[in-house]
């Protein structure tokens, strides 16, 4: 199946609750199957296509604040006009999935992929100091499988998840290992697993407010040096890459995504004629394997970056790095994806290697 | 067993859902595969295609730059493909519409008339079905009894009754091969 039908699967069958969404290419299939598959008839899982991105977003907001598991999913365009909503999602430390399944931009832009979001989704995108949990993946496997991860994670830590896809694992088939279907928690689990969460005052003396105000400074900055502490636990715990021939790496490409797939196409064909590079591959973009790099960075002689966008994760990988090894760039944008011959080249021009 | 094919024609050919027939046979016969569309506006109408990997190891790139087997059902796909097949690969095309002929030599180039074997057919519909035949005579990647268990799975059940048609233009097709 499709990486976004596998999204709406993976959903219903991690016992979400509900689903909040506009249409927009390529992510629309996500709505689409949920619309096809009629959760609310099995599991009572609420599917709503919403009047706009912004509605969609505070209903997600909305059901966040009463623990029961939710999420969104849109496109570039529709991911920035939900950065409001994502910023007091953090600021109320709720749990909540987000899926941007990239495309072209800035503006409108174009319907084909790109990667173009990588500043939005890792360094912030809405106002505040706040951090999403990234998670990239690259085939149609982990689409399915990071939506129970990216639940999880986001519940354990109450911070929100995205699931920062691009066009071409949205819209590419695959083979997929769907998970068993687990049932949705019953209103006494949510109660006891979400003690914060606004369920009704029941036994309580006062009933759980959910707020991103706070107008006392010293308390605000007491509530971001909370947040600072669980961003920091974050880091310390949940740090997800894989990597590919850098045993004995002389380069290294890192590269997140489908395009980490173009690129060890590439690294296959450099290997076949003797030449030495690896891959690492970022899975989650926040938190960002600095370590990873840092160790890799000291072993090889050069790095390049590969991304659809004009050098966004560089910044990273070059912070990581440090002094230890030359970082190059080499991207598309606007849509346009490399084959794995361009990276060939960019490989050749960057580090002067004979492929 | 790796074999990487470009099927490209107009939007409405067929393109897409060739493909797809041929990635579920893939998957029947327990095969990795991976289908990219073009998921652009071509598929309302300009010149739309898919990339079809098959493979018996995980597949790393499901974008490619060279393909083993090239499908092409227009003249523009033609233009665009016909250097991307690798030495001694396969290029099939319909010459219906074809006015520059294919001219490499290092590969094997196959003629195939399906807008006419559809005709006679009486059923326009068959063209892609006829073409996947051909495909599977030249290249045969995948058992014809598992492309038929894959159009099982992928048609909606009340096109069950076209089973039996499709079948017959799949062997039409490797018959003209």
């Amino acid at each position: 199946m499709k990486g976004n039908e596998a999204i709406a699967h993976a959903a219903i069958r991690y016992g979400a609750d509900g689903y909040f969404g506009y249409p927009i290419t390529p992510q629309s299939e996500v709505l689409e199957t949920l619309a096809e598959l009629k959760p609310w008839e099995t599991t009572g899982m609420v599917v709503l296509q919403a009047e706009s991105e912004v509605a969609a977003i505070n209903m997600v907001y909305g059901g966040a604040a009463t623990g029961k598991a939710v999420m969104t999913s849109s496109s570039s365009p529709g991911v920035s006009l939900k950065q409001e909503g994502i910023s007091y999602l953090a600021a109320s430390e709720l749990p909540a999935l987000i899926v941007n399944v990239m495309r072209g931009g800035p503006g409108l832009g174009t319907i084909q992929p790109s990667q173009a979001d990588y500043f939005q989704a890792t360094k912030g995108g809405g106002h505040g100091d706040y951090h999403l949990i990234v998670l990239s993946p690259a085939t149609v496997q982990e689409m399915t499988d990071f939506v129970a991860l990216g639940f999880d994670l986001s519940f354990k830590y109450r911070t929100p998840a995205m699931i920062l896809a691009d066009g071409i694992v949205g819209q590419m088939m695959e083979k997929v290992v769907l998970p068993p279907q687990r049932p949705r928690r019953t209103e006494a689990e949510i109660r006891e697993q979400c003690p914060w969460a606004v369920t009704g005052r029941g036994s309580r003396a006062h009933g759980n407010v959910v707020t991103s105000l706070e107008l006392d400074s010293a308390k605000m900055e007491e509530n971001n040096l909370r947040f600072q502490q669980t961003y920091r636990t974050i880091e310390e715990n949940e740090v997800r890459f894989q990597e590919y021939f850098t045993d004995d790496a002389e380069y290294l490409i890192v590269a997140f995504g489908s395009v980490a797939r173009i690129c060890l196409k590439a690294i296959e064909e450099a290997r076949a004629k003797g030449v030495k590079i690896g891959l690492l591959r970022p899975i989650t973009l926040w938190p960002f394997p600095k370590a990873e790099v840092r160790r890799l960075a000291e072993q090889v002689k050069g790095i390049l970056t590969v991304e659809l966008n004009a050098g966004q994760m560089i910044e990273d990988v070059r912070l990581a790095a440090g002094e230890a090894a030359p970082v190059a760039h080499f991207g598309r944008m606007g849509g346009i994806v490399p084959n794995p011959g361009e990276v060939l080249e960019a490989l050749k021009e960057n580090f002067s290697v004979n492929i | 067993m790796k074999e990487e094919i470009v099927i490209a024609g107009f939007g409405g050919q067929g393109v897409l859902s060739m493909g797809k027939i041929l990635a579920y046979a893939g998957l029947m016969d327990n095969l990795e595969v991976t289908w990219m569309p073009s998921y652009g506006p071509e598929q309302r109408g300009g010149t739309a295609n898919v990339t079809v990997i098959l493979s018996d190891s995980p597949i790393s790139s499901p974008v490619l730059d060279s393909f083993d087997t090239a499908v092409v059902l227009n003249q523009q796909s033609l233009d665009k493909f016909e250097s991307k097949v690798k030495p001694g690969g396969t290029l099939i095309y319909d010459p219906s519409g074809i006015h520059h002929l294919p001219t490499r030599t290092d590969i094997t180039v196959v003629p195939v008339d399906a807008t006419e074997a559809a005709i006679e057919l009486k059923n326009s519909k068959t063209y892609n079905m006829i073409l996947l035949g051909a495909l599977l005579k030249c290249r045969p990647v995948v058992e014809i009894d598992a492309v038929l268990r894959g159009l099982k799975k992928t048609l909606p059940e009340r096109h069950h009754h076209l089973l039996p048609l499709n079948e017959q233009a799949l062997r039409k097709g490797m018959e003209m091969v």
